[in-house]
């Protein structure tokens, strides 16, 4: 099977989002609004997918999202902030919160860092509902102005799937940078990194900061599109799905974590009957990725190929 | 004040069942239990069905609030983690399909128990006065029954041929295997070992808590907060953690109204991580 080469695999995706898809779903609102939902946990995703680039398993990010949701809201509903600069205030300030509580955790390693993630998310959330009258308590925030220039479903799509194209770069920027080689040798081993030289609590921080950034730009978007935001909005299972959805697809590529949400995304929809069980599915699915693809979707061609090399050896000649 | 530190000590000693469970499971496999809350949940709906609606006795509802669980962490350990953990890649391949196994659990749960909090009849009535603070019978009874069951526990983990199994495991997996020792199966009891004390973690409180299918997480975290205080994988610091907590909780929800107790735990935990890693007895990155 010829691989196509990572721009060209980019080009295409592209004019799927940007130009195939407006065109073959321009009056259905219903399945904009899923498109749009996969592209912005797939941006969120690709941030969690550059944590675990540097070997540290991110179950903040639901955390980071309600930040960006949050700053969005506050703003646009009491100050009258446009949406586009807000937008950009909430990554700031989901990069802000990143960097002073990274700075400490980020020396944390394994089970470690995933217990104290996992805790953050409950955190933010219980930070937000004693938040008193400034975060609106459990009644949460509602009536968040809709962003100038998105009125309809398809505009709203297609900044989402601008917003996915973008983290996708940035993700493959890094992936192929000399930052990229380094979080690579993070994940291997950190002393060996930093017996060379390098200074590796300032780069774990920067792929944390940039991960973050872009849990709280999806949860910012999140937020004005669905014109609302709660303590709630994000659990700790919303963190791990984030997870799940990188698994699923695969860490060894950019790819894997936009594969592996549109595909469990566009699957619950497509199967309206099930959606009741999608909690337990997802546990489901998550054993199994562990037991039959640990590599995730991405490398099945790979897993098939040598299954079938091996059936090939086992026939008589 | 004394009401405060009698809170203490009975969150603090089923607290600390929890902790000995998933501390076992961690030093034994180097795997972090996240179905630990899940387990305990079972183990809690396991009392009220026996004990609660069926009218068994109590002790009758522990039984069964200790074995569910085991048998569940026997199963999950020689179906799941056994194959995972020889084909794992990456190491956080075992810890993703524990998070898998806590999803399951949570909503076969959700199905099978519902979404109602369930609470059961006491055992006893009746109520201790200590110097001035109140101390129910039940809470007691809790108390007794969780120390006498930490004992059991460190005596077996210490004398028994299992327990030292075990312990040789937990030190050096391949030097237990050049002894001897039976890896696969001494997994396999720890596992259903610290699964089984989340259940019974989770029946003794029931008397107290009452049970819903979605405490799981929250019981998770409260586990995990304890060992990243006293230190992953050491028994010593799950006591520790267990103790700290159980005062945290009983001091936080005596001043503080609501959730506030454990936004500032949090800030606590973090803050305290910042000058100690590793947690108060462990072992830098054990």
């Amino acid at each position: 099977m010829p691989r196509l080469s990572a721009p060209a695999g980019f080009a295409l995706f592209a004019a799927v989002m940007l130009v195939a898809v407006p065109l073959a779903l321009a009056g259905q609102g219903y399945w904009l609004t899923v498109l749009t939902t996969a592209a912005l946990l797939a941006f969120g995703s690709l941030g969690v997918w550059l944590t675990f680039s540097i070997g540290r398993i991110n179950i903040a990010q639901g955390a980071f999202a309600l930040i960006g949701g949050y700053v969005v809201a506050i703003l646009g509903t009491r100050y009258h902030v446009s949406f586009w600069l807000s937008l950009p205030l909430a990554v700031l300030a989901s990069a802000l919160v990143a960097t002073l509580i990274g700075w400490p955790i980020l020396r944390l390693r394994g089970v470690y860092f995933a217990m104290i993630t996992l805790s953050l998310t409950e955190v933010a959330s219980l930070a937000f509902l004693n938040g008193g009258s400034f975060t609106a308590g459990a009644s949460g925030i509602t009536s968040i102005p809709r962003p100038a220039l998105l009125s309809s479903s398809l505009a709203i799509y297609l900044a989402s799937a601008v917003l996915l194209l973008v983290g996708i770069v940035i993700a493959w920027r890094f992936a192929v940078s000399p930052a990229g080689a380094v979080f690579r040798s993070l994940r291997q081993g950190e002393e060996l990194a930093a017996s060379l030289g390098i200074d590796i609590a300032r780069y774990r921080l920067l792929a944390f900061v940039v991960s973050s950034g872009m849990g709280g730009a999806a949860g910012a978007m999140f937020a004005a599109f669905q014109q609302n935001v709660f303590p709630t909005s994000y659990t700790v299972n919303d963190s791990v799905n984030f997870m799940l959805y990188c698994f699923l697809g695969g860490l060894q590529t950019v790819a894997g974590p936009v594969v592996g949400t549109f595909l469990l995304v566009i699957a619950f929809q497509l199967l309206s009957a099930i959606q009741r069980f999608q909690a337990l599915l997802y546990g489901i699915f998550m054993i199994a990725a562990m037991l039959f693809l640990p590599n995730g979707l991405m490398s099945l061609p790979q897993v098939l190929a040598a299954r079938r090399g091996r059936a090939d050896e086992a026939a008589p000649r | 004040m004394a009401q405060i530190l009698i809170d203490g000590c009975v969150l603090a000693a089923s607290y600390a069942l929890i902790a000995l469970g998933i501390t076992l499971i961690f030093s034994i496999m180097r795997l972090l239990n996240f179905a630990h809350g899940e387990l305990f949940m079972i183990g809690a709906f396991m009392v009220y069905y026996v004990y609660g609606a069926w009218h068994l006795p109590f002790a009758v509802g522990l039984v069964v609030a200790a074995l569910v669980p085991a048998l569940i962490g026997a199963g999950f350990e020689k179906f799941l983690f056994r194959r995972v953990m020889r084909i794992a890649t990456r190491e956080e391949n075992t810890m993703l399909l524990a998070v898998g196994t806590a999803i399951l659990l949570d909503n076969v749960a959700l199905f099978l128990f519902g979404e109602e909090q369930h609470g059961v009849p006491e055992t006893i009535s009746g109520v201790l006065q200590i110097a001035g603070g109140f101390l129910p019978y039940q809470r007691l009874v809790v108390v007794v029954m969780s120390l006498v069951l930490i004992a059991v526990l460190l005596g077996f983990v210490q004398f028994s041929r299992p327990g030292r199994a075990m312990r040789a495991l937990a030190q050096d997996r391949d030097a237990a295997l050049l002894m001897g020792v039976d890896v696969d199966r001494t997994s396999m009891l720890g596992f259903a070992i610290g699964a089984g004390l989340a259940g019974l973690a989770g029946g003794l409180l029931v008397t107290i808590q009452g049970v819903n299918a979605g405490i799981g997480v929250d019981i998770s975290i409260k586990a995990f907060i304890m060992i990243m205080i006293g230190g992953a994988g050491v028994v010593s610091g799950a006591l520790l953690g267990a103790l700290v907590l159980g005062f945290a909780e009983s001091i936080g929800y005596s001043l503080l109204p609501g959730s506030e107790t454990y936004l500032l735990i949090f800030v606590a935990l973090v803050l305290f991580l910042i000058v100690r890693p590793q947690g108060i007895m462990g072992h830098p990155w054990g």
